[in-house]
């Protein structure tokens, strides 16, 4: 059975247990609760904030907290244009977080570079980490951001979270 | 006192080194020829003609000119309300001057910027280093033969940059050409694409014939 | 009836003299002096900016900010495009108060080209509604980051609420929440929209209440003033020595104000008063700013009262874009947006400074120009830089947990500072 599915879940059939795959339960969590690192850099993070604040709240979405450290987070959300002299913190701070992770490229600095096309400014944070998903605008409003969240939400309910496990000690079978 | 009357005085402390006032949009700039006596200029500027705030320091590049940059001190006197405007010129062999934090502390990080960005060292500061781009990085971003889109470096550990990738942009006519195929933006070779001006190019024959001929070495 | 007491502070030098005092036994180990890392990426909405603080226990003996990981290279963009073209990248600079930043790029080119003296007043008011709008909303948020930091979380999302009710506005008059890029040179890219001018005012009354609701949690809080008081004193003299300007500037004593001083737009025309702190510390540099947001909301009523009608756009073709319809109907008026949108407008030759009084300081733009559409040299002078390098002078002497006071009192933004 190689098919990934989501929780399916009708509370008049099925009462107070839900059945379902280990996979989905575990992508379900996850999903909910996806703790933003905010790399707020520039002009982006000023709508960041203003998405945590209280009219588009991202806490709705299970972002509850801005955890500034890496160690504690789930997403990183880059906000705003990375400079070469900020490059390398930025990739020290995703290496620092904790499996699994990801990464939102908030705005066109981040994406590419946006409007800064100089000697200064890295052309898109893809080029030191892995990004999940981009949003575009300059800044992209609120509601774009949490679209973007919306978006990595269904990518982390479709991962293959128990074929990436790795078993510490082999089984050992009681005979 | 208005400006005019502080730059009289100032003038007629200092002599000849001074130029006439140029007044353009109700400012008043003086040129002064010799650079290492700024600090001098600047400290009786503050102390007897009450200049006691510097606003800015600025560095102006003027390539294929000599001498090559032009460091321009921005003045205000709170008490009398006036704006003043000192200009000095560097050469680029030397392109070295005396600092002015002994007259103002505000211009320790105002140097410290021209010294990122252009080059321009000023002796006696206390701390002259980088302050927008990183230690070791060893380009002049701002000069004019420092292209927009910048050069590789690799410092380890502590940063890199790559060239921007520009396309052949930005896509702006270059002003002052003799026709609308000198003013075109393509004119500009994407990897020298520091000479704005096409007036400049027949004023410097031998950056006019960099252009032409790639293995020309251009010494300004 | 309760009374009205005065809190008895003392200052901060003697606290931690007496601090010293009982733990003076302690004193005879010397220790190695710690070097603590305030990195690029720290919890305070501040932006990137590094401190290197060598501390002795708790008390910082050395402070060295390390600047530049916003360089984004503006000025070396300037050279490259057209004034016209640059008015975006100057709503970045200070980007918690764009239509400012617009305001003063807009008003040193045209102090450049000799126009200033030819807008319109409907422009001239419009553009003075938009730079004290920037004004509360940087002030606000200057504020609720302040007090989130000193540990005030409720105020931040006071203050955000306020600020979003602006953003409306501005969405409605230029297109965007913020990085508005309003201005043109020579006058505006439009006009207000029907209904602006009643949700401007209507605005104005809902502000005010919410000033009230900040300062009762604020301002005679004991834990605030506690940390706010003398910490973080700038004397007279120093804040001249090095350039400090704006409510920084004002909170030390010093009543200097551009829009009094050097009035431009119809700032001599309007009636507003400067407020001025006493000693210098983070309280008044706290207070300063709560008044001056009092002040913007007396200069928007005023001018909302007198807002006259008339054209926003200085009627010359070779500076401002013509009509629409005239471009695609008649040759003179499409050889000049031709001309404008590819080559920009002729500025003369010369050399020019405006600085503007910006929320956070004098934003100043020097400009060199050698003729044509695009400055040979555009030198941005951004208040954040120069307010900042007064740290090295402030820090030391307080404890670790006043830099957060500090800092936010000083209320930089990195934008502005590395351009």
């Amino acid at each position: 059975m190689q098919s990934k599915t989501e929780i399916g879940y009708n509370s008049k059939i099925e009462g107070d247990v839900v059945h379902t795959r280990l996979d989905a339960a575990l992508n379900w969590f996850r999903k909910n609760s996806l703790w933003p690192m905010p790399m707020g850099l520039a002009c982006c993070a000023i709508e960041l904030m203003a998405a945590g604040a209280s009219r588009f709240d991202i806490s709705r979405f299970g972002s509850e907290v801005m955890r500034f450290s890496p160690r504690q987070s789930d997403v990183m959300i880059v906000a705003g244009t990375v400079t070469y002299k900020m490059a390398l913190a930025v990739k020290r701070i995703y290496d620092q977080m904790a499996e699994p992770k990801w990464v939102i490229a908030m705005g066109a600095c981040a994406s590419t570079g946006g409007m800064y096309r100089s000697y200064a400014v890295l052309q898109g944070v893809d080029r030191i980490i892995p990004v999940d998903v981009y949003v575009a605008g300059c800044p992209p409003r609120p509601e774009a951001l949490l679209d973007a969240l919306l978006r990595l939400q269904k990518k982390v309910a479709k991962e293959p979270v128990v074929e990436n496990l790795t078993i510490a000690a082999p089984f050992k079978k009681v005979a | 006192m208005s400006s005019l009357d502080q730059a009289n005085k100032l003038r007629a402390q200092f002599g000849e080194i001074l130029s006439e006032s140029i007044e353009f949009r109700g400012e008043i700039t003086l040129k002064l020829s010799d650079a290492n006596r700024i600090a001098e200029v600047c400290e009786f500027a503050k102390k007897s003609l009450g200049f006691d705030y510097l606003v800015d320091i600025s560095s102006v590049d003027n390539y294929g000119d000599d001498p090559r940059f032009t460091i321009v001190y921005e003045l205000y006197s709170y008490g009398h309300r006036t704006h003043l405007r000192l200009k000095t010129d560097v050469g680029e062999e030397r392109s070295e001057l005396p600092t002015v934090t002994g007259v103002w502390k505000t211009a320790d990080w105002h140097e410290r910027e021209i010294y990122d960005m252009m080059g321009v060292r000023f002796g006696g500061h206390p701390d002259l280093r980088r302050i927008l781009m990183w230690e070791g990085y060893p380009h002049f971003p701002l000069r004019k033969d420092f292209p927009l889109a910048g050069k590789p470096t690799e410092m380890p550990d502590i940063a890199f940059s790559r060239p921007a990738p520009l396309e052949g942009g930005p896509f702006v006519t270059v002003p002052g050409g003799k026709d609308t195929l000198a003013r075109e933006p393509r004119v500009r070779i994407p990897e020298e694409d520091s000479l704005e001006t096409n007036a400049r190019l027949e004023r410097r024959p031998e950056i006019k014939e960099a252009h032409i001929d790639p293995n020309h070495i251009s010494r300004p | 009836m309760p009374t009205v007491q005065e809190m008895q502070i003392g200052d901060a030098a003697a606290r931690i003299q007496r601090v010293a005092a009982a733990t003076d036994e302690l004193s005879d180990i010397e220790g190695e002096k710690m070097v603590l890392n305030m990195g690029p990426s720290h919890p305070s909405t501040h932006g990137v900016l590094r401190i290197v603080l060598e501390l002795d226990g708790e008390i910082i003996t050395k402070a060295t900010p390390d600047v530049g990981y916003l360089h984004r290279g503006d000025e070396k963009i300037a050279e490259n495009m057209t004034y016209t073209q640059f008015i975006p990248y100057t709503d970045r600079l200070d980007y918690l108060a764009p239509l400012a930043n617009n305001v003063a790029y807009a008003l040193a080119v045209e102090k450049l080209m000799g126009i200033e003296k030819q807008l319109p007043p409907r422009c001239q008011y419009i553009r003075v509604i938009c730079c004290e709008l920037a004004r509360i909303s940087a002030h606000l948020l200057g504020v609720g980051a302040f007090a989130m930091d000193v540990g005030a979380m409720t105020v931040f999302l006071h203050t955000f609420y306020e600020r979003e009710k602006i953003y409306n506005l501005c969405e409605s008059l230029t297109g965007a929440r913020f990085t508005t890029s309003y201005t043109r040179i020579g006058g505006l890219s439009r006009d207000l929209p029907p209904g602006w001018v009643e949700q401007c005012r209507k605005f104005c009354d809902e502000v005010v209440v919410n000033f009230n609701e900040t300062e009762k949690l604020l301002t005679r809080n004991r834990i605030f003033v506690d940390r706010t008081k003398d910490v973080g004193v700038l004397p007279k003299d120093v804040a001249i020595d090095y350039g400090i300007t704006g409510p920084n500037l004002r909170g030390s004593g010093i009543e200097y104000d551009l829009r009094k001083a050097h009035p431009y737009l119809v700032y001599d025309q309007l009636e507003f008063d400067v407020p001025v702190g006493s000693v210098g510390d983070c309280y008044d540099r706290y207070l300063v700013r709560m008044e001056e947001m009092r002040q913007s909301v007396r200069i928007l009523k005023q001018c909302l009262k007198k807002l006259p009608d008339g054209p926003v756009n200085i009627p010359d073709g070779k500076t401002v874009l013509p009509a629409k319809n005239k471009v695609l109907t008649s040759m003179e008026e499409l050889i000049h947006q031709f001309i404008l949108v590819t080559q920009g407008m002729n500025a003369p030759a010369g050399e020019i400074y405006f600085g503007a009084e910006n929320p956070k300081g004098e934003l100043g733009f020097y400009i060199n120009s050698k003729g044509g559409g695009t400055p040979h040299r555009l030198k941005i002078r951004g208040p954040s830089f120069v307010n900042l390098s007064v740290l090295p002078r402030l820090l030391p002497g307080h404890m670790m947990s006043d830099v957060v006071a500090i800092l936010g009192s000083i209320d930089f933004v990195m934008g502005e500072c590395d351009r």
